[in-house]
């Protein structure tokens, strides 16, 4: 194997998110699944009983609009579901009610930095679909060799996005699924939680030596995690390098991650491609999307996450780190912009923001829109530190109170006795009387040892119970024994 | 009392009795089960009889019935009515009398069910049909054929066969069917009665297991048009469960218009369903009723319907095409009948099928899976759909000069047992006039003409979308000016002529 032989990849991604809708594509069972009993979350229409019939969520049908206008894909005049027909015990139906070849979006793409340069990934088609239940395989209630099916999943609303082949490497592969992660959280259709099953992705790699034509294509499935979309994409990528490099033919075929031994395994070949038969359902006419509609989920939709970065940049002079961090969630822009709007002070909001408030809000486990703080709120508490009526510190603390409690700033300090010692006046008494108990300290200041004034700091903060501002500490101090004054 | 009496009983009439207490609920159930136990054992229209809670059910309307102010009972009060067996009802068996589906109890109501039901209608029991509605003859049920009441060695023709004979022998007032392609108004044709396929999306399909959901259509089948509109009226009407029902209202008889109105339409003749093919004898029953018509003044033109002869090739292609996707999910997996020897997911799938569905449902499930393949799907399902585009533009244009068509019914008159099982073709044929106007979406009404040969001859009235109250006004002027009462065919009733 030489190393010099470079590897032209291609890797193509086709990506399932669980849209955020109260109930299902076709009926009105509830959609928040996770942690529940098998079978309780069904009716005989997500089950497909006989004679029962699906009738569309419209809401599920504006999220996929609204995702497909995000991506910036063109949206057809007509929405028509198909079936795609297939045999297996978790789809009730015998058939998945899909879309075919008019989905609601086509021929969009995203663009992002990576590694430095502009990077544009083409999307094929966004549209909707709905899930297939679960199997599960062991359980308390489930004698042994037998299996069970969970229906609950069974028509939960999926929106399917398909990228072409635009992707050149995993790691370039990882980034784009972060961005499209944090762009559908972003724009508020799906939680993107890739653990929880609501964002699924398949990817398409394909390897050549030559770069002058595109490799074979193999499709790898059961990725469930951000680290195993990586790691298997690594893997084929180098599987199908050496192969080449060995002078083997690559199959066109499904191969499945396997996440124990960290290799990916074929799955079935092509001659076992299967034929899904797919037929406009007659149980559900086209839809018609007027350009109506169209236009009020674009008024909706907000600016997007990589639009919003670059304004946040220009604008308030922030880091392209701090503009990336304050963009991750829709909300924390939000509440970054409100807070500006009350107090100009960009930066010093900025900071408060990507180091205390997101540290709590990790440590409640929380999202700020949940969370009991407001922007109001929090201003207040940070023109008190800029005022200097309270330290850094003792803001750090009420933060934390505030997280926990909702109270405001002077609440807290009302509450908890805190005196607002850092005011000039207070602290020079404070220090008037640590000079007058410490002689000899004052002495070997006096004298040049640097140390001894720490230790008069350190008396002054001791006697303000670690209240004071530290830096007004040494600046009193300082003045006080040059006889300044 | 005989259930002789009530032989021209119009739904109306049974409300009367019920409302002047001559007769009691209880009482009215109780006769309609006594005259299944006396001539269904020949007949076998029903798979399933609701002895125990119609009685039970029965009695409580009856004490509802000393409370409420007689003005206000809704007219379907206490009315038993017999129900299609591939239409679900809460609690009681629904089988499509296929064995993959034996044993299956829906735990809800068809919309059309809950309609009856809301306006104190009985659910009798549940009639035979072909499996899975596939079929002309109602030979093909899993659990045994119907016989028709005119002649028992003959079938009532299907897949409605079962809801046709019981009303035909008045086992029940009225029943329900569903119509594909024919599935309502060929048997109500055999049987001497009237049926309704109402036009696409106006009638709720909910419910309704699924044989071919672009033209699966749910009706009333009766003894009269009159008692065919009561029903219509309570079961029409848009339905949130089912997005392919029309946002349009519930039939109303006021739609219906006057004689004088009626004596002014015009009615196209078909010529291509006036062919050779058809029974000379039914051609005499129709012309009859032409003559008929020209004495009463209305205006009869001939009109083409090119495309008739690909109509049922083109259905022949789509239904089956439908009905393999709607037939997918009864795989054993969730409930219903399953094989029990199947080693593996794969045989208990091939096995339960197998065994499941009968040759009928099999040779269609094969013929749509094969027409929506890849690589076929152009040459057979879209082709089938465009020529169903055509079919649809024949019926637009003859509407241009005509308001309503007037065809036989069935090109023959009920056939014998076994006459044409053989011959899947041959079978086919007998839907040839029904299932154009299947395809098309259109409302067609079927009502007795006369007899040849002492069977039924049936007459289609055919109209454009939504028009039911036309058909309505010419049916009820034929019905009349015939004058042939509604049917009570002499059934033996000795066991020894039970032809099992
Ligand atoms: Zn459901």
């Amino acid at each position: 194997m030489s190393e010099q032989t470079e590897a032209f990849v291609t890797i193509g991604l086709e990506i399932h998110c669980q849209l955020l809708t109260k109930s299902k594509l076709f009926c009105q069972c509830a959609t928040d699944y996770i942690g529940k009993e098998p079978n309780t979350l069904i009716c005989p229409v997500c089950t497909g009983l006989p004679g029962s019939l699906p009738v569309l969520n419209a809401e599920a049908l504006k999220l996929t609009i609204k995702t497909a206008l995000a991506l910036n894909c063109d949206i057809l005049p007509q929405a028509v579901f198909y079936r795609k027909n297939y045999f297996y015990p978790d789809l009730p139906k015998g058939y998945q009610i899909s879309q075919y070849d008019l989905p609601v979006g086509k021929d969009g793409f995203m663009e992002f930095s990576f590694q430095g340069k502009r990077k544009r990934v083409n999307i094929k088609r966004v549209h909707l679909e709905e899930d297939a239940g679960k199997l599960i395989h062991e359980g308390p209630d489930l004698p042994s060799s037998t299996s069970g099916v969970d229906f609950n999943r069974c028509g939960i609303p999926l929106v399917e996005i398909v990228t072409e082949p635009d992707l050149s490497s995993p790691e370039e592969a990882r980034e784009f699924l972060n961005l499209l992660r944090r762009l559908v959280r972003y724009i508020g259709v799906s939680d993107g939680n890739m653990e929880e099953g609501s964002l699924r992705c398949d990817a398409n790699v394909s390897v050549s030596l030559t770069g002058q034509s595109l490799g074979t294509k193999v499709e790898v499935k059961n990725m469930n995690s951000f680290r195993s979309v990586y790691k298997a994409l690594k893997f084929e990528v180098e599987r199908q390098r050496e192969m080449l490099l060995n002078h083997q033919t690559i199959e066109q075929e499904t191969r499945h991650w396997d996440e124990a031994k960290q290799v990916t395994v074929s799955a079935r070949g092509k001659e076992e491609a299967e034929d899904y038969r797919y037929f406009p359902d007659p149980d559900l006419l086209p839809i018609t999307i007027d350009s109506q509609l169209v236009e009020e989920i674009k008024n909706t939709l907000s600016e997007l996450p990589l639009e919003r970065k670059e304004r946040l940049m220009v604008e308030y002079e922030l880091t392209e780190g701090e503009a990336e961090v304050l963009t991750q969630e829709k909300e924390i822009a939000d509440f970054f912009e409100e807070c500006v709007k009350l107090m100009p002070k960009p930066q010093l909001i900025c900071n408060w923001i990507v180091t205390e408030v997101r540290k709590n809000l990790n440590m409640m486990n929380q999202s700020i829109d949940k969370s009991k703080i407001t922007p109001q709120k929090f201003v207040e508490l940070l023109k008190l530190v800029e005022k200097k009526e309270i330290t850094a510190n003792i803001g750090k603390e009420i933060l934390e109170e505030m997280f926990k409690s909702g109270l405001t700033a002077k609440e807290i300090i009302a509450k908890k006795g805190i005196s607002m010692i850092s005011s000039e006046k207070e602290l020079e008494k404070i220090v008037f009387e640590v000079i007058e108990k410490n002689p000899q300290s004052v002495a070997d200041y006096l004298s040049g040892k640097e140390k001894a004034l720490h230790y008069l700091i350190g008396q002054v903060m001791r006697a303000t119970r670690g209240q004071a501002d530290p830096e007004m500490v040494k600046n009193i101090l300082v003045k006080k024994l040059s006889g300044e004054d | 009392m005989d259930i002789k009496e009530f032989k021209d009983f119009s739904l109306e009439d049974y409300q009367k009795l019920i409302k002047n207490r001559e007769i009691s609920v209880k009482e009215l159930a109780q006769l309609f089960l006594q005259r299944i136990e006396n001539v269904d054992p020949y007949l076998h229209a029903f798979l399933f009889v609701n002895r125990e809670s119609i009685l039970d059910e029965a009695q409580s309307l009856d004490e509802q019935l000393e409370k409420a102010n007689p003005e206000e009972i809704p007219p379907l009060f206490g009315i038993p009515i017999a129900i299609k067996d591939n239409i679900c009802t809460q609690n009681i068996p629904t089988t499509c009398a296929s064995k993959i589906l034996e044993g299956f109890i829906p735990p809800y109501d068809a919309t059309v069910v809950s309609r009856l039901k809301a306006q104190g209608a009985l659910i009798l029991g549940k009639t035979n049909m072909d499996e899975f509605a596939m079929g002309s003859s109602t030979e093909n049920s899993a659990f045994g054929p119907t016989r028709n009441p005119f002649d028992l060695n003959r079938v009532p023709g299907g897949s409605s066969g079962g809801s046709s004979a019981c009303v035909s022998a008045l086992e029940a007032p009225v029943s329900l069917g569903s119509d594909t392609g024919g599935s309502i108004r060929q048997p109500a044709a055999f049987c001497g009665v009237v049926g309704l396929r109402p036009t696409y999306g106006r009638v709720s399909r909910f419910g309704l297991v699924s044989f071919a959901s672009s033209l699966d259509q749910i009706g009333p089948i009766t003894r009269t048009v009159k008692d065919c509109v009561t029903i219509f009226e309570v079961i029409s009407g848009k339905d949130e469960k089912d997005s392919t029902c029309a946002p349009y209202p519930a039939f109303q008889a006021q739609e219906i218009p006057s004689r004088e109105e009626v004596k002014k339409l015009k009615v196209g003749l078909p010529r291509e369903y006036f062919s050779e093919g058809v029974d000379s004898e039914i051609i005499e029953s129709i012309q009859n009723t032409i003559d008929f018509l020209e004495k009463e003044g209305i205006k009869l033109v001939e009109v083409s319907l090119p495309h008739t002869v690909y109509a049922l090739e083109a259905y022949y292609i789509v239904a089956p095409s439908e009905a393999s996707s709607n037939l997918a999910r009864y795989d054993g997996v969730l409930y219903g009948f399953r094989a029990q020897e199947a080693a593996e997911l794969q045989e208990m799938y091939f096995k339960t099928r197998t065994q499941g569905f009968g040759k009928e449902v099999k040779r269609r499930i094969i013929l749509g899976t094969y027409s929506l393949s890849s690589g076929y799907y152009d040459e057979f399902y879209l082709k089938g759909m465009k020529v169903r585009t055509l079919v649809r533009q024949d019926f637009e244009k003859a509407f241009e000069v005509c308001d309503l068509l007037l065809t036989p019914v069935s090109p023959c008159l009920p056939f014998l047992f076994g006459e044409r099982t053989q011959d899947p073709y041959q079978m086919y044929l007998a839907d040839v006039f029904t299932i154009p106007s299947a395809m098309a979406g259109i409302p067609a009404l079927s009502i007795n003409c006369g007899y040849a040969r002492s069977l039924p001859v049936g007459l289609q009235i055919i109209g454009r979308p939504f028009q039911e109250g036309l058909l309505f006004g010419l049916g009820l002027l034929i019905e009349e000016g015939l004058a042939l009462g509604a049917p009570f065919p002499e059934i033996p009733l000795r066991k020894e002529n039970t032809y099992e």
